[in-house]
């Protein structure tokens, strides 16, 4: 690989603009709505992918033709129709006229509070913004630490065209095609996402963060993520923004795999705040993902999840733990709020020998929100002294919110050891009188509380996330409770 | 000080106090002692705001201030502290970062930035050693798992921290064997100046060997009935309450 330098970081960021220029002309470029093998095809050819990559998408749209919505979760919500949506409209574009003062109030308000950036704030509103030299710096930096490591990581588009051979050997290996509605729907029409390969034996140097969090903005509606640690390696994977996203698109249906060969280690960390809808329950984001982890031999993948926005969440980021030795972690604070309903949890499926799970789970209900938490700890015949700790934990605030946890066991050996906790509570009164009284404010009493609930959670996430994810829960739970 | 006059409060439309007049000076140390029921710690959460009591006549006076309309952490800011009888615990949140959070909102009232964790490291390790706590305890849980008299003595350290103008202590020895007594009054001895007051409840006479009131008053049905000096303390341990029961009622 050749030396990447800043002028053509600058170089492929005018090209960039270009291309963005040149699906200026919504009308043109978004296709009409509704969802056939035409429109499959040419999401395809859109994308300029090889044949195999058609091919795949036409599969999975064949498999999701077949399937129904599933009904299962604790949700309740108006079901999306599927052909009234548009499943290919160009990158959101700059609007070069826009500024921050068309911005909605209270949002620039919340960024206020997050401590956002004035850059980052535009870039999250589609505000035309100066290439600020620092962040060039920055992002030249990364790709070239990252690159004298062997690291590959780039967009999944990219990644088809790029490195065809590791994205047909491990896309959909984890989540098949036809594992879940939402799953085949995204293998069809998936729009983008993100590609990383660490190679054997190598520790990635940074946490993929600030670089992620500057590309998050605008990668659309089906996400398609796939992270691949080569043997020994070690990789730390932050997607997600605190920040409130506002999209327009309603329906969300990512897919995340990860594969962990032998003695490799994942760490995954989300912070989720979409557009929760309004205080009377109006608008807001359907956010349906699945997310799936294999473990080969002394494999470790640690999911850790912040959720405070969307309408409805339909989440449960899972480990196979497939090698012996294997680890499998679900750390997880799901929020909700007004009128918000969350089922979330994981799926901990224990083949290998000797492999251990741990669950810890914190709920927090408040408004006339629905939290649920939904968790499978499975046990296989061949899996001799599997373990499993889980840990559910649900904090209510106020009267009309209701908290549910459903947790499945199934085991089928007998050396198995599966323990679960569940605990429910509710701030009480005489708590926050207690801080009143030591001169703490009812606002912060709550946010000290609820960030001591979550704290076990919270410990697991990288520093400076860790911070943020605090300053979102305090938001996201500012005036539930009178 | 403290100057509460005809002061009534009920709770869920229950008469609990009927007209309590007290007066508090600063550098002075009041104890107020009475059976049980008679209204003492109804009193104690009135005058530290507890929303669930309203006040239906009189008013409570602080530094020249009626705070019939300050919320529970105003009063706090201006220097009201009280010492809760059962404190609760607040799970994940340690002792220190507990009171760093009280400390710097107090601050903050007051219009003055954070406290450099350099001072408050060290503001919390003297208190620490005036407590005689383990220095283990800060990291822990706030009253989760604590020993009775772990959560008073909890209590007492907060109190150090802050330095109220006016404490409360809510039958602060209840739960505690002698030794913890012993650090608890030791505690509130050196922390008591000439600036500030201290009014201590209590069933018993036990804690006022340690900590010395000027005043007694004896609370009865929502009334102070008797006031007297520390001698009266030790007439109510040796009589109990049914002589002032009976002078009251006759």
């Amino acid at each position: 690989m050749s030396k990447y330098t800043e002028d053509d970081l600058r170089e492929e960021l005018k090209t960039k603009e270009y291309e963005y220029g040149f699906f200026t002309d919504i009308e043109s470029e978004t296709f009409p709505i509704g969802l056939n093998e035409d429109i499959v095809r040419a999401i395809s050819k859109k994308k300029d992918e090889p044949q195999w990559m058609t091919d795949w998408r036409l599969e999975a749209f064949k498999v999701w033709k077949e399937m129904a919505e599933p009904e299962w979760a604790n949700v309740r919500y108006t079901k999306p129709d599927f052909q009234a949506i548009a499943y290919y409209s160009a990158p959101t574009s700059v609007d070069p006229n826009k500024t921050l003062d068309d911005v909605d109030p209270d949002l620039l308000a919340m960024y206020k509070k997050l401590g956002i950036s004035v850059d980052e704030q535009k870039k999250m509103n589609n505000v035309a913004m100066d290439i600020v030299v620092d962040s060039v710096s920055v992002a030249t930096t990364f790709k070239k630490t990252l690159g004298e490591k062997g690291i590959i990581f780039m967009s999944i588009s990219e990644a088809i065209k790029e490195h065809p051979e590791l994205v047909k050997k491990h896309l959909g290996t984890v989540v098949p095609t036809k594992d879940n509605f939402y799953a085949a729907l995204n293998s069809a029409v998936f729009s983008d996402g993100s590609f990383c390969y660490i190679p054997k034996g190598v520790r990635c140097p940074m946490e993929l963060s600030t670089y992620f969090r500057i590309n998050q903005a605008g990668t659309g509606q089906f996400e398609r993520t796939l992270v691949i640690a080569d043997e020994g390696s070690y990789v730390s994977y932050l997607e997600g923004c605190t920040a409130p996203s506002r999209d327009e698109n309603q329906l969300h249906a990512a897919v995340v795999e990860l594969i962990a060969l032998d003695d490799a280690e994942i760490k995954y960390s989300t912070v989720q705040n979409w557009f929760p809808g309004n205080a009377e329950g109006k608008g807001g984001v359907y956010n349906f993902v699945t997310k799936r982890g294999l473990c080969e031999k002394n494999a470790k993948i640690s999911w850790t999840q912040v959720e405070t926005g969307s309408a409805v969440t339909w989440k449960y980021p899972s480990c196979i733990l497939k090698g012996d030795n294997s680890v499998g972690e679900f750390y997880s604070i799901a929020v909700t709020n007004n009128y918000q309903q969350a089922d979330t949890g994981t799926k901990m499926i224990h083949i290998g020998k000797n492999t251990k799970s741990t669950i810890i789970s914190k709920g927090i209900s408040a408004g006339k929100s629905q939290n649920s938490y939904r968790g499978l700890v499975q046990i296989g015949s061949r899996a001799d002294n599997a373990r499993n700790f889980s840990q559910c934990d649900s904090l209510l605030m106020g009267n009309e919110c209701g908290a549910h946890t459903f947790p499945y066991i199934e085991a089928k050996n007998k050396t198995a050891k599966v323990e679960h906790e569940a605990t429910t509570s509710k701030i009480g009164e005489d708590q926050i009188f207690y801080c009143n009284q030591r001169g703490i404010d009812t606002e912060k009493a709550i946010a000290l509380i609820v960030n001591g609930f979550s704290k076990e959670v919270l410990n697991k996430l990288p520093m400076e996330f860790a911070v943020e994810a605090q300053k979102l829960l305090e938001i996201s739970l500012e005036g539930s409770v009178g | 000080m403290l100057k509460i006059n005809n002061l009534h409060a009920s709770v869920e439309d229950k008469g609990i106090l009927k007209g309590i007049n007290l007066e508090v000076k600063a550098g002075e140390v009041h104890a107020i002692m009475g059976p049980n029921g008679s209204g003492k710690s109804t009193l104690a959460s009135v005058i530290a705001g507890k929303e669930e009591y309203e006040v239906t006549d009189g008013n409570i006076i602080f530094e020249g201030e009626d705070i019939e309309e300050l919320a529970a952490e105003e009063r706090a800011h201006k220097g009201v502290f009280l010492s809760f009888q059962y404190p609760v615990e607040i799970p994940g949140v340690s002792v220190t970062n507990f009171i760093k959070t009280a400390i710097n909102e107090s601050r903050k009232a007051k219009g003055l930035g954070d406290m450099p964790a350099k001072d408050m490291l060290k503001l919390i390790r003297e208190k620490a050693d005036l407590l005689e706590m383990d220095r283990k305890f800060l990291s822990r849980s706030l009253n989760e798992g604590f020993s009775g008299g772990e959560k008073k003595r909890n209590e007492i350290f907060q109190m150090a921290m802050l330095e109220p103008k006016l404490a409360i202590l809510d039958e602060t020895d209840s739960g505690l064997d002698i030794d913890a007594l012993r650090i608890v009054a030791n505690g509130v001895n050196k922390l008591k100046s000439k600036d500030n007051a201290v009014v201590v409840i209590t069933h018993y006479q036990r804690l006022l060997d340690y900590i010395v009131p000027d005043f007694v008053h004896v609370l009865y049905n929502g009334k102070i009935v008797k006031s007297g000096g520390k001698e009266l303390a030790h007439e109510l341990e040796e009589k109990g309450y049914d002589w002032i029961k009976e002078e009251v009622n006759a």
